[in-house]
């Protein structure tokens, strides 16, 4: 039963004189404020300051709320290119364990190495996933990770006495590559022509020159493609002198079986809230190690952490700048949590699990891409690797039925829509990405769903969802005329 | 205004040439195309523009688009009361949509722009 | 294999319906020689028992603020994290969820960020908060950069020297590849000197970075800095600490353009540095330029009231290479903690934390400056954080209180960028932070074991005070 009370907004919620925390009475020798900090640089009221509420208002909104979300732990959620895998309860535990939770990153060296032993082997299993030797475990997502490789890449042209101006991608790159090529200073320059889903090596060829700085491909890409000519196309890059960059958004279909360094690549990134499942926390936090060969090791971020054998033969750990780093990307060591969960996530899988993971991400999204040949036709590929792109236009020609009412309407049922209109090459786009970590019977139940869908009456999918909290909110509305936070006299909504 | 009088860009821009000054705005396919505009961003009065330049920006609730300067010239007059009447841009882009006036440094520059006819073909074959 | 739930049967029947002879033949487009020859050079899996032990081997090699007194700062802070805090944020409906792109699935997320944009404008009195960044020193470096398309400056930008030396450096790899000149006006009382920054500033200038309290724990003039940028232009970016405006005047009080934080202190623990939460807000005249997500209110389609995210067209899905900034996945969750910490706190409880700071870290410093061989490095006033002067090595001292059970620092000595500021001293001096958590009790017993172990090790040095 929905509390649409509790769901008001905190500040609606409030009662002036309400507490929740309370804290103890100073223990110290009273002295008046005035003293320590002059009255000059004291905030004078507290008039428009936050609201005031009960520890139980407080939990009961925050609940109440939290059921007007779908999760990965209440709900399949489809969400193509965003790896929505289940999310371990043990690393929940083992990321708020004493000793790790409450670790200062200033704390002595050796007050640390416990965390520094993990920070360490997680960049060497991340190594030896990627193919790549060396690791930076800094950037706080995977847009901060290509950011930080392209100023590697940038720093390692300079130190050869090069400056390289370009950076290429294709069309169907995720908006995060140019964004960030944007910030190290590259001009972009995209590939339109996607015929078979693939990079198209003859458009490639036309514009590779001596200014190209690094080629960034997302493999498999963007549609669910693995990259055939991917070798051919790091040879290329390669022969005018350009760095071939693996976006590793989707490395999920291929860790353990094949790999970046193997392939051509020569730096990377991971998404550890991906591919070892950190949680997404409604959009955050992440974490971006990249890898990169051996070369440009000496410009990665830092710190790193490196193993130093000592004379009785037991290992210490030490935290370490790059001799030519580009210098932090952010402040302290990284998002440590999240890394810590993808390191106990490596552990429990071990060397087998990595790669049965990928196998059955793989094995689901062909077995889905199977059951939904006739509705959603993937147009590119035979076989898809972890996700595929099928497109709603027969349902929208035949019956006028939109990618974005099928989504819409999904939540009805229960299941999370797939990511839709993306990437743009396909007509109605739905991209679906199952996981590994659910069962044939999801996956039968949502295909079922989807068929069921598409008989349904036309109007009443174009109002759909009718289940869920809200339905189709006004967008045009929200961005005309921007209402970006609460204030007081607020009365343009209806509250019903 | 009637589109028959006006000349068109292939980036979707209409310009009407009254003496040297001409008024600028953009056609009702690209409005269409763009779907639900919720913003736009127009330059200064005094700004010179070179022809193609970008002026501003429309923006829609999904997507973007840079307006381009069909002509050369000196902005010298602005709609500054587009940006909170929006719906003047659907329902009349030609008219109560303009954007910008400017006096324009050469005038036979505009002959170089398509005519109503050949801008309508532009569209269709641009396949939208 | 943990986390799988194809059965055999089921892998045959898949199969089948696929129309391939096995999994081996779905992996087909990946050419052969590319395809790794068994199984990679990892570790055999573990079970969760094995997983835990193993951890908890892990974490016992470790100190954290568990098993001594934390009196440490730098930008982390060891305040109270009320249990509801952790119990919000432990609800898979929010940890479990994607980005709230669909906005009929994640009411819930969207409100929340909605609730915690409107939080830090009350916090801060600025206009318009985002939805998060990923922690203070991207948020500086992203202030920075709006800046500049804001002003359309690019090519010059003014910091202190007391602001955050890890910021410092995020912000020089940030303009690492751009034509933009990085000034750093060094501060060797401890805070700014309104002239001088006033004379270094000039019409270029797209900026000008103010932290406050700032790295030493001082705070600065930030009304005449903040007015001294806009007399040439440019914007005030003021790097805060959220928890001491419990008392201290709000950035938008003393003049800032864009207001940017390390939300560590709202409710996020130490975690070695992160994740944490990067705070950034602004004036509404500026909401293009912003960086990152936007929640904003709107109605459905039966006219109830509901979230979304808006203005995306600013952001790298749609903008691309012009969007305002390269940030996809933000810090949502610590994002939710920090509303839950403030909607726990309320008015009255944010201006007793911040009370509590300032009394209790005074009293430390006070305690601690009539120590023998310690002093205070500098005689600004100051909220929760100082900088303490000693006799010899600072690094001998954190091992010290190390070894007596408390945790002090940073030693300054580590940063390269403050030894313009701190000139000579640099190595003699450290960080001491006291939040609301210490007791008087602590604070004494932290004075007393200095005191008797300096007297064991003392090597007599005058100090000299700066003036
Ligand atoms: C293909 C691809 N590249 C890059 C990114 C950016 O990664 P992040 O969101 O971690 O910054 C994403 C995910 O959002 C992605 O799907």
């Amino acid at each position: 039963m929905r509390n649409t009370h509790a769901t008001e907004l905190l500040f609606d919620l409030s009662q002036p004189g309400r507490r929740a925390a309370q804290f103890p009475t100073s223990d110290v020798p009273d002295r008046p404020l005035g003293d320590m900090i002059p009255d000059a640089f004291r905030r004078a009221s507290h008039d428009h300051s936050l609201p005031e509420l009960t520890e139980s208002d407080v939990i009961r909104h925050f609940l109440n709320l939290s059921t007007l979300n779908m999760s990965v732990d209440t709900h399949f959620y489809p969400l193509g290119s965003c790896t929505m895998k289940y999310n371990p309860k043990r690393h929940e535990r083992m990321a708020r364990l004493p000793g790790m939770v409450d670790l200062h990153p200033y704390q002595r060296i050796c007050d640390q190495q416990g965390m520094l032993r993990l920070l360490h082997d997680m960049q060497e299993m991340l190594a030896e996933i990627a193919g790549l030797p060396a690791v930076s475990l800094q950037p706080a997502a995977g847009a901060q990770g290509e950011l930080a490789a392209l100023l590697v890449a940038s720093a390692w042209f300079r130190s050869r006495g090069e400056t390289r101006t370009r950076v290429i991608f294709p069309s169907s790159a995720h908006g995060t590559n140019p964004a960030s090529a944007a910030i190290a200073g590259f001009e972009c320059v995209q590939l339109e022509n996607t015929s078979d889903g693939l990079v198209d090596l003859d458009e490639l060829e036309t514009q590779l020159d001596d200014q190209t700085a690094v080629f960034m491909i997302t493999n498999p890409n963007t549609l669910g493609l693995f990259e055939t000519q991917i070798e051919s196309i790091a040879a290329r890059v390669h022969e005018v002198g350009g760095l071939v960059y693996i976006d590793g958004a989707n490395m999920n279909a291929i860790m353990g079986v094949t790999r970046p360094g193997d392939f051509g690549g020569d730096m990377m990134h991971f998404n550890v809230h991906k591919t070892f499942t950190g949680p997404h926390g409604a959009g955050g936090p992440g974490a971006g190690p990249i890898a990169v060969r051996s070369e440009l090791a000496e410009f990665l971020p830092g710190p790193v952490v490196t193993r130093i054998t000592d004379d009785d033969g037991q290992p210490h750990f030490e935290l370490e700048t790059p001799s030519r780093s580009i210098g932090r990307v952010r402040s302290f060591f990284g998002n440590v949590g999240i890394l810590l969960r993808g390191y106990c996530y490596l552990r429990t899988l071990g060397r087998e699990g990595v790669r049965e993971a990928a196998r059955h991400a793989v094995l689901n999204a062909n077995y889905l891409k199977a059951l939904l040949a006739d509705l959603l036709p993937a147009p590119f590929g035979q076989h898809c690797m972890h996700e595929f792109v099928g497109s709603a236009s027969n349902l929208k020609d035949d019956r006028g039925i939109t990618a974005m009412d099928v989504a819409k309407r999904l939540l009805d049922f229960g299941f999370h829509a797939p990511t839709i209109y993306f990437p743009l090459v396909v007509p109605e786009a739905m991209m679906i990405e199952p996981t590994e970590t659910e069962s044939k019977a999801t996956l039968d139940a949502f295909a079922a769903t989807l068929h069921e869908i598409a008989e349904e009456d036309l109007e009443f999918l174009h109002q759909a969802p009718h289940a869920a909290p809200v339905s189709r909110p006004n967008d045009v509305q929200a961005a005309r005329q921007p209402i970006l936070l609460w204030s007081p006299d607020d009365d343009t909504a209806e509250d019903v | 205004m009637d589109p028959a009088t006006l000349k068109f860009s292939k980036s979707h821009e209409w310009l009407h040439l009254d003496g040297n000054i001409a008024t600028v705005g953009i056609t009702d396919f690209a409005v269409e195309a763009l779907t639900d505009l919720v913003f736009v961003e127009l330059p200064e009065v005094g700004r010179t523009l070179d022809a193609g330049e970008i002026f501003g920006e429309v923006e829609s609730v999904k997507a973007v688009s840079d307006l381009y300067a069909p002509v050369a010239g000196e902005v010298t007059e602005v709609n500054t009361g587009l940006p909170d009447d929006l719906d003047a841009l659907g329902e009349d882009p030609f008219g109560r949509g303009w954007m910008i006036r400017v006096n324009v440094s050469d005038a036979s520059a505009a002959d170089a722009l398509l005519d109503e006819t050949a801008y309508r073909e532009h569209c269709q074959s641009a396949g939208h | 294999m943990a986390y799988l739930f194809n059965t055999p049967d089921d892998i045959r029947s898949m199969l089948e319906a696929i129309g391939a002879e096995s999994i081996e033949e779905l992996f087909e487009q990946v050419p052969d020689h590319l395809q790794v020859e068994g199984l990679l050079d990892l570790p055999v899996g573990f079970s969760e028992p094995e997983l835990e032990m193993h951890l908890r081997k892990l974490a016992a090699a470790n100190c954290g603020g568990s098993s001594r007194v934390c009196l440490m700062g730098g930008g982390v802070y060891d305040h109270f994290i009320p249990a509801a805090v952790d119990e919000v944020a432990s609800r898979g409906e929010f940890y479990t969820a994607y980005t709230p792109y669909q906005a009929e699935a994640s009411q819930g997320s969207l409100q929340a960020f909605f609730e915690f944009q409107t939080l830090v404008c009350q916090l801060t009195g600025m206009e318009v908060s985002n939805a998060s960044l990923y922690e203070g020193g991207t948020a500086v470096s992203e202030a920075v950069f709006m800046a500049m398309r804001v002003t359309k400056r690019y090519n010059r930008v003014v910091v202190l020297g007391s602001l955050h030396p890890e910021y410092q450096e995020v912000l020089e790899t940030y303009l690492g590849n751009l034509s933009c000149q990085l000034d750093v006006i060094a501060t060797p009382d401890g805070a700014a000197d309104v002239n001088i920054v006033a004379d270094t500033l000039d019409e270029e200038t797209s900026c000008l970075v103010i932290q406050h309290p700032n790295v030493f724990g001082a705070l600065e003039e930030l009304e005449p800095l903040c007015q001294a940028a806009h007399d040439v232009g440019a914007l005030a970016i003021v790097s805060f600490d959220p928890l001491s405006l419990g008392l201290l005047k709000t950035p938008a009080e003393c003049g800032a353009d864009i207001a940017v934080a390390e939300g560590q202190s709202l409710g996020i623990p130490a975690q070695y540095g992160g994740p944490f939460l990067g705070i950034l807000a602004c004036r509404q005249a500026h909401v293009r330029q912003m960086p990152g997500r936007l929640i904003g209110q709107t109605v459905d389609r039966n006219g109830q009231r509901c979230f979304v995210l808006n203005l995306q067209a600013r952001e790298q899905h749609i903008r691309r290479e012009k969007a305002t900034s390269n940030i996809c996945t933000n810090q949502g969750l610590l994002a939710i903690r920090a509303t839950v910490y403030l909607s726990l706190l309320g008015r009255q409880g944010l201006v007793d934390v911040a009370e509590l700071c300032c009394r209790k870290s005074h009293y430390a410093a006070e305690r601690l400056g009539e120590l023998p061989g310690f002093e205070l490095m500098f005689s600004r006033p100051f909220f929760k954080e100082f900088t303490l002067r000693v006799q010899g090595d600072a690094t001998e001292v954190i091992n010290r209180a190390a070894e007596a059970g408390f945790d002090l620092g940073p030693a300054l000595g580590r940063f390269p960028r403050l030894r313009e500021s701190l000139g000579e001293a640099a190595d003699q001096t450290l960080l001491v932070a006291v939040t609301e958590q210490r007791t008087r009790e602590e604070i004494d017993r932290l004075v007393e074991s200095l005191a008797a172990t300096s007297e064991d090790s003392a090597t007599p040095q005058t100090l000299t005070k700066p003036a």
